[in-house]
C-alpha cells in the first residue's frame, strides 16, 4: 500500500530533533504499551508483518499526529477487534464483557526471557536456485499492490546491483494474505541491492550517495 | 477523558489519555488471560536493564582488539554476535558494516523502524521521527549536520534502509591512540549513535 508509512524521500518534517540525555520511555505507559504488544505477539493470532500493516493501515492523519507506541497500542486494538478477541464495549469499560478466544501462548515471567532470546527467524529453506547473483544489474519493479508490501516508493522503477544475498525468507506481502492461522507463509529469496543516490535523486543530488533495500526476489526484474 | 479540552496542552492531554488507555488496555488482557502483568514487568525490565547499546559496544570493541572476531563479525554477523550472548527478538539476522576512510554507513528503517534490539535495544525517538525516516535517504550527508558530524567530502555514505528481518551493526573506525585500552576501555567510548551511523565514535 502507498501509505504514508512509506517516508523515504519525503519533505517537509525539518530537521531531525535530538534530545540530551533521552529516557528509554517518555512516559510510564509507553513501557507498557511497548510490553504488551510484544507479549501479545505470542497470542499467535497475527504475525509480525499482519502487525506492520495494521500500523501502517491506520488512517494517514492520526499516523502522522500519533506518538510511536501510540500508533503500536492503536494498530494492537485493531488486530484483537478484527479477530473477535475483544470488543470496543470491553476496550472502552477496561472489562471483560465476554469469553476470551483460545491463543496459542500466553508469556509468563518464567517463559518470557526464552521466548525474547529465541526471537522469530525469518529464514526458511527453499529449494529453487536464487535467479540473482551478487553484482547482477536488477531493476525493482514498478508496483503498487493494494496489501502489505516492503519495497519503498522511492526504489520502484529504478536499477541498482544486487549487494549480497540472504537466502530464502518469509515473504512480507504474501504472509499477510490471511488474516488468521494457519498463515500464508511463502519463502523467496532476499536480497540487497544497493542503488546509486543519483539514480534515485536525480543528477543534481550528492554523488557520493548509495542506499540499500533488502528486496525480495518478485520485487525484482533482470535488467539485460 | 471526560471533559476533554481543546485548550488544554495538547502532550500533557495526549499522555493522559494514552496513561488510561493504556492501563484499561493491560486490566482487560489481563482479566481475559491473554497476557500476565508478571511477563510485561520482566520485558520492560529486560530492555530497561539488559539489553542496551552497551552489548553493541561490546561487540565493537571485540571487533576493534581481535582481528579475527572482526573478520567473522563482517563474514557473518549472527553467529559472532551470538558467541557474546546477544540473540533474539529484532536481531535474528544481523550484517555488520564497516566504516572506512573511503566509506560511512547509516542505517535507517523508511517504512516503520527496524532496529537490532539485540544489540542497541530500543530505538531513540529521533531514528523513529518522519523527520528521519524521510531524509536520511535523499539527503544523508545533511541529516549527519543534523548530528553534528561532517564527513570528507570525498567519504562517500552508503545508507541502509533495513525494509526486511536483517538488521544492521555499524562497525564504526577505531579512534587513533586508543592501542593501549582495553576492550572494557574500548566499549566505553563507543555510543549508540556511532553504531546507527549518526556519530563517529
Amino acid at each position: 500500500m502507498n501509505g504514508v508509512h512509506d517516508m523515504g524521500g519525503q519533505q517537509g518534517f525539518g530537521p531531525v530533533l535530538l534530545e540530551d540525555n533521552e529516557p528509554l520511555f517518555h512516559a510510564p505507559w509507553e513501557s507498557r504499551a511497548m510490553a504488551i504488544t510484544v507479549a501479545m505477539g505470542a497470542s499467535g493470532q497475527w504475525n509480525i508483518d499482519l502487525s506492520r500493516s495494521a500500523r501502517e493501515s491506520l488512517p494517514p492523519a492520526l499516523y502522522l499526529s500519533s506518538s510511536y507506541y501510540e500508533i503500536w497500542i492503536r494498530a494492537l486494538e485493531q488486530l484483537m477487534l478484527s479477530r473477535g478477541m475483544v470488543t470496543a464495549a470491553e476496550l472502552s469499560a477496561g472489562q471483560k464483557i465476554s469469553p476470551p478466544v483460545k491463543v496459542n501462548r500466553v508469556l509468563t515471567r518464567e517463559t518470557v526471557d526464552a521466548a525474547l532470546k529465541a526471537g522469530s527467524p525469518t529464514e526458511r529453506h527453499i529449494d529453487q536456485p536464487a535467479l540473482f547473483k551478487v553484482g547482477q544489474k536488477v531493476r525493482a519493479r514498478n508496483m503498487h499492490p493494494q496489501g502489505h508490501t516492503r519495497l519503498p516508493r522511492y526504489v520502484r522503477g529504478h536499477v541498482g546491483t544486487i549487494l549480497q544475498v540472504h537466502g530464502g525468507h518469509v515473504f512480507p506481502d504474501g504472509h499477510t494474505l490471511r488474516a488468521t492461522p494457519p498463515f500464508n507463509v511463502p519463502v523467496e529469496w532476499l536480497y540487497t541491492v544497493v542503488f546509486d543516490g543519483t539514480t534515485l535523486w536525480g543528477e543534481n543530488s550528492d554523488p557520493t550517495v548509495e542506499v540499500t533495500v533488502d528486496a525480495w526476489e518478485s520485487y525484482l526484474e533482470a535488467v539485460s | 477523558m471526560a471533559g476533554h479540552s481543546h485548550d488544554h496542552d495538547h502532550d500533557h492531554s495526549t499522555l493522559s489519555e494514552m496513561d488510561v488507555r493504556v492501563r484499561a488496555l493491560e486490566s482487560l488482557l489481563t482479566q481475559k488471560g491473554y497476557i500476565d502483568p508478571a511477563a510485561i514487568d520482566r520485558i520492560i525490565e529486560t530492555y530497561e536493564t539488559e539489553v542496551g547499546p552497551h552489548n553493541g559496544a561490546k561487540v565493537v570493541a571485540k571487533a576493534w582488539a581481535e582481528p579475527e572476531f572482526k573478520a567473522w563479525l563482517l563474514k557473518d554477523a549472527t553467529a559472532a554476535i551470538a558467541s557474546l550472548g546477544f540473540t533474539g527478538r529484532q536481531g535474528e539476522h544481523m550484517v555488520a558494516v564497516e566504516n572506512t576512510p573511503e566509506q560511512h554507513n547509516m542505517v535507517v528503517c523508511t517504512l516503520c523502524s527496524c532496529y537490532p534490539w539485540t544489540v542497541l535495544g530500543l530505538p531513540p525517538v529521533w531514528y523513529k521521527s518522519a523527520a528521519y525516516r524521510s531524509r536520511a535517504v535523499l539527503e544523508p550527508r545533511k541529516v549527519l549536520g543534523d548530528f553534528g558530524v561532517a564527513l570528507p567530502e570525498s567519504t562517500r555514505i552508503r545508507v541502509w534502509d533495513s525494509t526486511a528481518e536483517v538488521r544492521y551493526l555499524v562497525l564504526p573506525k577505531r579512534p587513533a591512540g586508543t592501542e593501549h585500552l582495553s576492550q572494557a576501555e574500548l566499549a566505553s567510548l563507543v555510543s549508540r549513535d556511532a553504531m546507527i551511523g549518526t556519530a563517529l565514535v
